[in-house]
């Protein structure tokens, strides 16, 4: 699964130095607003006001990170993100494992308990990936008004999970198609149950789109803004709601490099995730969610 | 991660979470939906939050920043339709109306009739705050938005006369730009390209900007005097560099604090980012009200509107509108956020050289009845009206669109949004 | 075959919570939607119905026309520059690279970035006073001019620049993915016939990366139209109107204008638009899907 089969460009030196240097160009562009956020995380305001953005500090500190965490305006008291983070986990981790356990589920009926229409269900739970999260504010703040869920992190995992069984589902769907259903066959003449075909078949080899699922959950859960910031409550509103408060706060000095460093926390966990299992995210997209 | 370590957290949080929901609700508590997250407010605000405090209330905090105001309205529809609305949301204008006319909010007649707020709260705040004539929100403070901002030394170097009339703004502003600085510091979002307009449409007459922004009349909308005040705001858009566009106006507020800009015409908030720079009014920068508006007064008002909520929760309700309602906090609240206090009978003692004047200036225009909502802040018209007028500002600031373009699409696009 | 009927039951029982939950936050949101669409609802639903009126006023407006054309401009550069870019870069990273796995992580973290993090960030760089034409005039470059922000016949291109910025390493990690998955044997065959790499690129693996390019243009595609945060976080639709989009007009007019009426029309019509791309794609998906 590694890079042997390519056609690659041999030899050449010229031509792998310039693959190199557009390699390293676009690598430049890429990390060129994490490298003005982090730079100017550390610097002292005063700093920020008059120099360049890309220069490195002159004076290096770590207060504005200590601040945005702990002690930066974010409401009428200084708390800083952190409660807000803890919001946030609380949310993010039952949203992903049950929308990740569902798709897994709906993946497997879907390709290999087949039934009459079930291209019409996989269609219609698919086509659930594109609707524009806005039209769906007011419908879904009564349903969750009358579960008697509105603003509580229960409802956030709830909604959270709903609009993300289209993705789940949809990379399950296509990693299981191309797993052998003679395998399943064969289970199931030796007398193995639906769920007992899951758990001791599938699931033990699902580990790659398992990464890719969990990975595409989480960032995009963790990133929402309105949906944490219309159903949340004064007690489970999700980091994205306090970094927004944070950096578009009305009035007063705008404290730049604490803003910075606020986003950066808030970014964290995504960027951790992405950069240490990146590897298996293309992996992943390979056994599955590229394929139609 | 084994898929059984995963299941083992997520139920493990589960539980977590079902914990957090159950221990939340307090004996007495507010829930207080607001936007004032940046230092300064948030210190005011927490002079009511301890208040309340110290009085048994727990405060609980739903900051939702952006937009002035307008994410805090989106996030407040969810919590209505939902049936969870707060007990207090901080608003505008006629916003306030808007939700009254749902009938979501609560009835505050006993509270005010108690400690009497018809007779110490300005009658043009009182169309906010009551509807069908029932007390529905405390107003917190009053901010006027015809002001302007000069730096002393550029003013001084541009002939140091304040403009009384806009010729002689005009003169003050052309000598600026002879001198190198920007004239006019000037923020490019719409709402702030409308509180400069409001203020030129306020210099061109009392009765012009009642007609034409409070009474929504076509006759004005249309009229010679409309474009006169669109050929004014071209004018102006002379004296603004290139690089307005999407600027804060905070950032402007520095421009005329370091003296590379000359003037900013802002609501009086604006003085506080003065204040915070270490300057002095009267030495360092000079506060006028908008050339040929001297007199008048178009305000805008914060209000707490209260929500219905369960029976349980009222007690500590009329607590916190009482409490807003308070002179003192109304004074302490004020001093820290630039704005007057919303009842006419808070001693001045405690507030600077523009607030005193802020506050003169309100009482005047009240008792003369030049005192005016204003529409850029949603006091002149309800939201859709103030975004089409705004929507026409902002296009013809930005040059796409020419004075005589202007006066039809106005109104056009105010009969359109009515 | 002999399951028993309750082996029968199972899968479907299994799909169904998640077949419940997007029947109803999704179609019924979306058919409740469409009656608001003709209703004369303000600030909170109403339900006085006044036919195809909202309709007929929505396009009407000047801005809306402008949101269309925005969309166009952005749409069609978003997903030409993000396809070739990411192909591109795929190619690149698959010549047995050194480091690919220190360059894929970068080229793939800004996809885990929601705009509220970034968007101070992306201001900064683009704003001609402290961003990139600041940087260059204090680095000596006195001429150098990149002011398309604050100007309202480009600043649509700017928001393609953060939107590329973000998208791209996302469609290159599918790419990679595509081409791991070529055959080794038919690009050995071809190097035998005495192919060139660019021809073996240019006439069969590119090619074969059809599927690729349709999946990465339904992505692309669907994120275009639902471009929000990005534009909020950039211009706020400025200067004037010169950025919106359909996405940000309609969250204005539903949430912030009290319009509800004409914000859910203009719901409607970027729905059409968003399904017009991707039912023929999913119908051409899953056709040939019948036989596994």
């Amino acid at each position: 699964m590694s890079a042997e089969k390519t056609a690659g460009v041999s030899g050449n030196k010229l031509a792998r130095a310039a693959i190199y240097s557009v390699l390293i160009v676009f690598a430049v562009y890429y990390l060129l607003p994490l490298y003005v956020m982090l730079v100017n995380s550390v610097k002292p305001l005063e700093e920020i006001r008059q120099g360049n953005m890309l220069a490195l500090p002159d004076v290096f500190t770590f207060e504005p990170w200590t601040k945005a965490w702990s002690s930066a305006q974010v409401g009428v008291q200084p708390t800083g993100l952190k409660p807000y983070f803890f919001n946030s986990i609380l949310m993010v981790v039952p949203a992903v494992a049950i929308s990740t356990i569902l798709g897994a589920l709906n993946g497997y009926v879907l390709t290999k308990w087949r039934f009459r229409g079930d291209d019409i269900v996989f269609g219609l739970i698919l086509l659930s990936c594109f609707i524009p999260f806005q039209i769906a504010l007011i419908p879904a703040a009564r349903i969750l008004g009358m579960l008697g869920i509105a603003g509580t992190t229960q409802g956030l995992v709830l909604i959270h999970v709903v609009y993300g069984l289209g993705f789940t589902t949809l990379f399950f769907r296509n990693y299981y198609a191309a797993f052998p259903t003679e395998l399943i066959r064969a289970a199931q003449i030796d007398g193995a149950g639906f769920f007992q075909i899951f758990r001791r078949i599938l699931l033990p080899s699902s580990a790659p789109i398992i990464v890719v699922t969990v990975i595409w959950q989480f960032t995009n859960i963790w990133n929402d803004f309105l949906f944490g910031v219309s159903f949340g409550d004064f007690d489970s509103q999700p980091m994205t709601v306090a970094l927004n408060n944070l950096v578009s706060s009305s009035g007063g000095v705008k404290e730049y490099n604490v803003h910075f460093a606020g986003a950066i926390l808030a970014a964290l966990p995504t960027l951790i995730v992405y950069i240490v299992s990146g590897r298996y995210f293309v992996r992943g997209l390979m056994a599955g969610a590229v394929k139609g | 991660m084994t898929i059984r370590k995963f299941a083992a957290l997520a139920a493990g949080t589960a539980l977590l979470t079902l914990a957090a929901g159950s221990n939340a609700m307090a004996e007495d508590s507010v829930e207080v939906l607001h936007w004032w997250t940046s230092g300064g407010e948030a210190a005011a605000l927490n002079v009511l939050k301890e208040d309340l405090e110290s009085k048994g209330v727990t405060w609980q905090d739903m900051p939702v920043a952006g937009g002035g105001g307008e994410a805090a309205m989106t996030a407040l529809r969810a919590r209505v339709t939902a049936g969870n609305a707060p007990t207090a949301v901080q608003m505008l204008g006629f916003d306030i109306i808007d939700w009254a006319e749902q009938g979501v909010v609560a009835n505050l007649n006993d509270v005010a009739e108690e400690e009497g707020w018809a007779d110490v709260v300005p009658a043009a705040l009182q169309n906010f705050s009551k509807y069908d004539g029932n007390w529905i929100a405390s107003p917190v403070n009053v901010h006027s938005t015809n002001w302007v901002w000069i730096n002393k030394a550029a003013l001084d170097a541009a002939g140091g006369k304040a403009p009384e009339s806009w010729e002689e703004l005009v003169a003050v502003l052309d000598k600026m730009k002879e001198n190198g600085i920007t004239p006019l510091a000037h923020g490019g979002q719409p709402w702030q390209d409308a509180t400069v307009f409001e203020a030129v449409v306020l210099s061109l007459g009392n009765d012009f900007y009642k007609a034409a922004l409070n009474d929504l009349d076509p006759e004005a909308l249309g009229s010679d005097k409309m474009k006169e005040a669109f050929d004014r705001m071209a004018k102006l858009r002379t004296y603004v560099d290139d690089n307005f566009s999407g600027r804060d106006w905070n950032l402007a507020s520095a421009m005329v604090i370091e003296g590379t800009g000359g003037m900013q015409m802002m609501g009086d908030w604006a003085k506080g980012e003065f204040l915070k720079a270490g300057k002095k009014p009267g030495e360092d920068f000079v506060c006028i009200r908008f050339p040929g508006t001297q007199g008048s007064v178009t305000f805008n008002s914060d209000q707490f509107v209260m929500f219905q909520v369960g029976e349980d929760k009222q007690k500590a309700q009329k607590m916190m509108a009482s409490a807003v309602m308070n002179p003192e906090f109304q004074s302490a609240f004020n001093v820290v956020k630039g704005s007057v206090p919303a009842r006419t009978d808070v001693p001045n003692d405690a507030f600077d050289d523009c607030g005193k004047k802020g506050m003169a200036d309100l009482a005047e225009a009240n008792s003369s009845g030049s005192l005016f909502g204003s529409m850029a802040h949603g006091h002149g018209a309800p939201a859709a009206v103030k975004n089409a007028v705004n929507d026409v500002v902002t296009q013809h600031f930005n040059g796409e669109l020419t004075s005589e373009e202007a006066v039809e699409e106005l109104k056009n696009a105010v009969a359109a949004a009515q | 075959m002999n399951r028993n009927r309750l082996q029968e039951i199972i899968p479907r029982l299994v799909l169904s919570p998640s077949m419940a939950l997007i029947l109803i936050f999704v179609y019924a949101f979306i058919l409740y939607t469409f009656y608001l669409s003709m209703t004369d609802s303000r600030m909170l639903p109403s339900y006085g119905f006044v036919g195809f009126e909202n309709y007929a006023k929505l396009w009407d407006l000047r801005h809306w026309w402008r949101a269309l054309t925005n969309l166009a401009i952005f749409g069609s550069l978003y997903i030409i520059i993000c396809s070739v870019l990411g192909l591109f870069l795929a190619i690149l990273l698959d010549q047995k690279i050194r480091g690919e796995g220190f360059l894929r992580p970068i080229y793939l973290y800004p996809m885990a970035l929601s705009f509220i993090v970034t968007g101070t960030a992306w201001k900064w760089f683009l704003d001609p006073g402290i961003g990139l034409e600041n940087t260059m005039h204090q680095w000596g470059w006195a001429s150098f001019e990149f002011a398309w922000i604050k100007d309202r016949t480009l600043a649509i291109y700017t928001v393609v620049i953060a939107a590329v910025w973000q998208s791209s390493g996302f469609v290159m990690a599918m790419f990679l993915a595509g081409l791991r998955g070529v055959d080794s044997e038919i690009i050995k065959a071809a190097q035998m016939d005495g192919a060139s790499n660019v021809t073996i690129y240019r006439r069969i693996i590119i090619p074969m990366m059809r599927p690729v390019f349709l999946s990465a243009f339904v992505v692309l595609a669907h994120l275009a139209i639902k471009s929000y945060d990005l534009v909020i976080a950039l211009t706020g639709g400025g200067p004037g109107q010169a950025t919106e989009l359909p996405a940000t007009f309609m969250y204005s007019y539903t949430f912030t204008r009290n319009q509800m009426g004409i914000g859910a029309s203009s719901a409607i019509i970027m729905l059409v638009m968003i399904f017009s791309i991707i039912i023929p794609y999913l119908y051409s998906e899953l056709k040939p899907g019948r036989q596994r």
